[in-house]
């Protein structure tokens, strides 16, 4: 089930009963990166791959493939910081968001 | 083939729940439909039903887990009172609004405070808006009947709404009486399996249910489930003509009782009709051209046609087994006074909150209610459109 | 030399051993993060937010090949989580109300295992429930003691923050001591919550329920992913008790949530334990106990207790952690 078709102008015909939406994890289209005011900088050279940071981030921003942590998902980090002082390795450095 | 019994209200619809064998019953005791659990129970316990019995701590609970239940995808039902009633109130709503089809007995109770255990209708009545279908029945052949309909009404896909058979608490759930029972596979075969299109247990893909409505959606929502309840009278009509086949019994929305020539009626609810209509014979035979029309669907309240019915009608009391306490009367005074309204119908009118707190209802009440009537139709007008029956001045 | 020998082979093979389950836990620890994502990004929660943190580590606990079926009571996670059309669970999920994650979740379990009966479904699912401390020791309460009492196959998981902070930071049955709150305000008559919190994995395990497991975020989470694999795969009933700290409502630094939890643990003021099957076990014991102030400090819904003149209350805290510490050692030890 696409949810293209639930927007704010969609009538009360079409409009799902009780509110029941038949299919998973559809906040993933929604973005909640404009919240930043700092943005997390990946320095892979310094990252041993010991994957602390990941389990501590609230929006699952950090993506992991086969054991490997991944760039930083910017769709939805909401620049917290957590990642950031949780690296032993200084791996991850916050900036201040420019957008 | 009918099978003919001699049951109390209670065991007759615990009876109808057991030919059924819904999937879960989630209940909490409380009097007078405590038997109805305690029935299916033994049922349970002696492997007359596949049922999954959930002992809950609290009748709020049993509604929590109604909800969860029918959500997951399986056949639900409970029963309950009065202050059970009042508990589950938010999450009636909730059933309503997730569009889930539960069934529940209700066993007419009047509501706390003080505390009375016998019957009025104050606990179905103050769960009038919270969207569900709500029918009622006089005796206990028809609270059997009406849930043996039950779940035909309440999933079918225009419909998808819970419903509430309500039935007077003492007077016919614990009143042995003659009753006709349908065979075993008969209602099996009519109720038909549970076959929801979407559920949380379902193996293509997952489901949310109950979210957050931000203003954007919240109306939209309301007002589907309000049309739901538009297309449930269609439906009710349905099923009952397919019912009648079934059993050659007859159900429509509300019964006309003599009706058809009456200058003076009653509308009235449940069981006190059993009184009221001897009350009618009495008086036919004395040559008074007096009648009454029986509530069954209470929700959706089916206005025009009540309006239509009672529209050569010249005086009516409307007989209200609870306070609304809007200083105008009760519920069902307010809802028929509407209806009539709209419909341009020009009776003369006269709310009577009557039986509250199981305060006994005899034929000699109700003559003297149609002797109110007669001085009504002979005055012109009404004076005092707000009365007690009974009540101790 | 023998005895030298044989000792420096004991020692080898201790170490050995000891190597070995370090770099097990740790492959452990990769294979559990690459696991698919239940709770996705892009809910609404707070920026730092300790629930989301809890959520998505329970849930890492579930096999990638089971189902389950979430069950949330009202509250910032569900609202958040939640907001039509957006869920963040890719797994199936109910919100009913507020106080009856345990009742409808009970629900859910028992159409399971009718429809399993009647051979009307064929996967397998687990059933979990999430709830904050209000939806949990307070309004919660009755419906949560019911589900675990009448033991339905299934984990209700508190994301403790210690107070109502969806409705704005109010105090409930779970906020500390003397914790500024919005109806426990500190003022001219007030020094903050009059009462000490309440231990609901004690009450809950007085349930007899075969698993209740009290954890919060260290390290790479094994405590929290040990404790939910075990609540999620034992048969029956399992309570989870999380502490989950609120950046908004504790007032401390947002990046720091690591650093509280390990303050929390480390001062004995939320101690790490199970009890399996009646049995109370201490997961983890502080070599140097630290002081309660080293856990209060840095949160601003406590810094009244650094004024001047308010030493006797940090003196309170400090013998009430003390006497709850020294009674968990006991239920441990018998």
């Amino acid at each position: 089930m696409s949810i293209d078709f639930i927007n704010e102008n969609i009538n009360w015909k079409d409009i799902t009963p009780g509110g029941e939406v038949y299919e998973g994890g559809t906040a993933a289209e929604f973005c909640t990166g404009d919240w930043r005011v700092s943005i997390p900088e990946y320095i892979a050279d310094k990252c041993k791959q010991c994957l602390l940071c990941t389990p501590a981030c609230p929006d699952a921003a950090i993506p992991v493939v086969d054991g490997k942590r991944l760039d930083f998902d910017f769709k939805h980090c909401k620049g917290c910081g957590i990642c950031a002082k949780v690296c032993p390795f200084g791996a991850i450095v916050m900036k201040k968001e420019e957008q | 083939m009918a099978i003919r019994e001699r049951l109390s209200g209670n065991e007759a619809v615990a009876i109808a729940m057991r030919q059924i064998n819904p999937d879960v019953m989630a209940a909490f005791p409380i009097t007078p439909s405590t038997e109805i659990p305690q029935y299916f129970s033994t049922f349970v316990a002696n492997g007359k039903v596949t049922t999954e019995f959930v002992p809950v701590e609290s009748e709020h609970s049993a509604m929590s887990a109604c909800v969860g239940s029918e959500a997951a995808g399986a056949r639900t039902l409970t029963a309950t009172s009065s202050c059970g009633l009042a508990l589950m109130w938010e999450e009636l709503y909730i059933a309503a609004s997730c569009r889930l089809p539960i069934a529940l007995a209700c066993v007419n109770r009047a509501l706390s405070g003080p505390i009375n255990i016998n019957c009025d209708h104050s606990d179905s009545m103050g769960a009038r808006d919270a969207g569900w279908i709500q029918i009622y029945s006089e005796n206990n052949q028809e609270a059997y009947d009406n849930f043996v309909q039950a779940y035909r009404i309440a999933e079918h896909k225009d419909v998808r709404l819970p419903i509430m058979i309500c039935q007077d608490g003492f007077i016919t759930s614990h009143a042995v009486e003659n009753i006709s029972l349908l065979e075993d596979k008969e209602v099996k075969d009519f109720v038909g399996e549970y076959d929801p299109s979407e559920y949380l247990l379902n193996h293509d893909h997952s489901m949310a249910v109950g979210p957050y409505d931000i203003p954007s959606y919240y109306m939209e929502h309301k007002r589907q489930q309000a049309e739901a309840m538009k297309n449930a009278k269609q439906v009710i009509l349905e099923v009952a003509a397919e019912f009648e086949k079934l059993s050659g019994r007859k159900y429509g929305l509300f019964e006309e009782y003599m009706l058809d020539d009456a200058e003076e009626a009653l509308v009235i609810i449940n069981s006190a009709a059993g009184t009221a209509k001897d009350a009618v014979d009495a008086l036919r035979a004395q040559g008074k051209k007096v009648g009454l029309l029986k509530i069954r669907v209470f929700r959706p309240f089916p206005a025009e046609e009540i309006a239509e019915a009672l529209k050569n009608v010249k005086a009516i009391a409307v007989m209200d087994r609870c306070e609304g306490f809007s200083s105008q009367g009760g519920p069902l005074g307010a809802e028929i006074e509407a209806a009539l309204y709209r419909a341009g119908v020009k009776a003369l009118v006269v709310d009577y909150v009557y039986g509250i707190g199981g305060r006994d209802v005899r034929v000699e009440n109700i003559e003297e209610v149609y002797a109110a009537l007669d001085e009504i139709l002979a005055a012109g007008k009404v004076e005092e459109p707000y009365r007690y029956l009974s009540c101790r001045d | 030399m023998k005895f030298l020998q044989q000792a420096k082979l004991k020692n080898l093979i201790v170490t050995y051993h000891a190597e070995t389950e370090r770099w097990r836990k740790m492959a452990n620890f990769k294979e559990i993060m690459s696991r698919p994502e239940r709770l996705t990004g892009g809910h609404r929660m707070c920026a730092g937010c300790g629930g989301t943190i809890a959520v998505r580590n329970v849930l890492k606990a579930l096999k990638p090949e089971d189902k389950a079926v979430i069950a949330n009571a009202t509250g910032c996670l569900e609202v958040s989580t939640f907001m039509y059309p957006y869920t963040a669970w890719t797994d199936s999920y109910i919100h009913n109300a507020f106080e009856n994650a345990g009742a409808t979740l009970s629900g859910v379990e028992a159409a399971y295992n009718v429809m399993k009966r009647k051979g009307k479904i064929d996967d397998t699912y687990k059933f979990i429930a999430f709830g904050g401390d209000g939806g949990t020791y307070d309004i919660g309460f009755q419906s949560l003691s019911g589900a675990m009492e009448r033991n339905h196959d299934m984990v209700y998981v508190c994301y403790d923050n210690g107070a109502y902070m969806n409705t704005g930071i109010q105090r409930s049955s779970a906020t500390p001591h003397f914790a500024d709150t919005t109806t426990t305000p500190v003022g001219k008559a007030s020094e903050g919550k009059t009462q000490n919190r309440k231990d609901l994995a004690e009450i809950i395990a007085s349930h007899h329920i075969p698993y209740v497991g009290q954890t919060t975020f260290i390290g790479n989470f094994s405590d929290l992913h040990a404790k939910a694999e075990k609540a999620i795969y034992t048969k029956g009933a399992a309570f989870l008790n999380i502490m989950a700290p609120c950046p908004r409502g504790w007032r401390y630094p947002t990046e720091d949530i690591m650093t509280m939890c390990k303050m929390a643990v480390e001062t004995c003021y939320w101690p790490m334990f199970e009890v399996i099957d009646g049995k109370w076990i201490l997961n983890y014991q502080p070599k140097n106990k630290r002081p309660i102030e080293d856990f209060l400090k840095p949160q601003g819904r406590f810094k009244h207790l650094f004024k001047k003149g308010n030493e006797e209350l940090l003196v309170q805290i400090q013998k009430e952690v003390d006497e709850r510490w020294e009674q968990l050692l006991k239920f441990c030890e018998a």
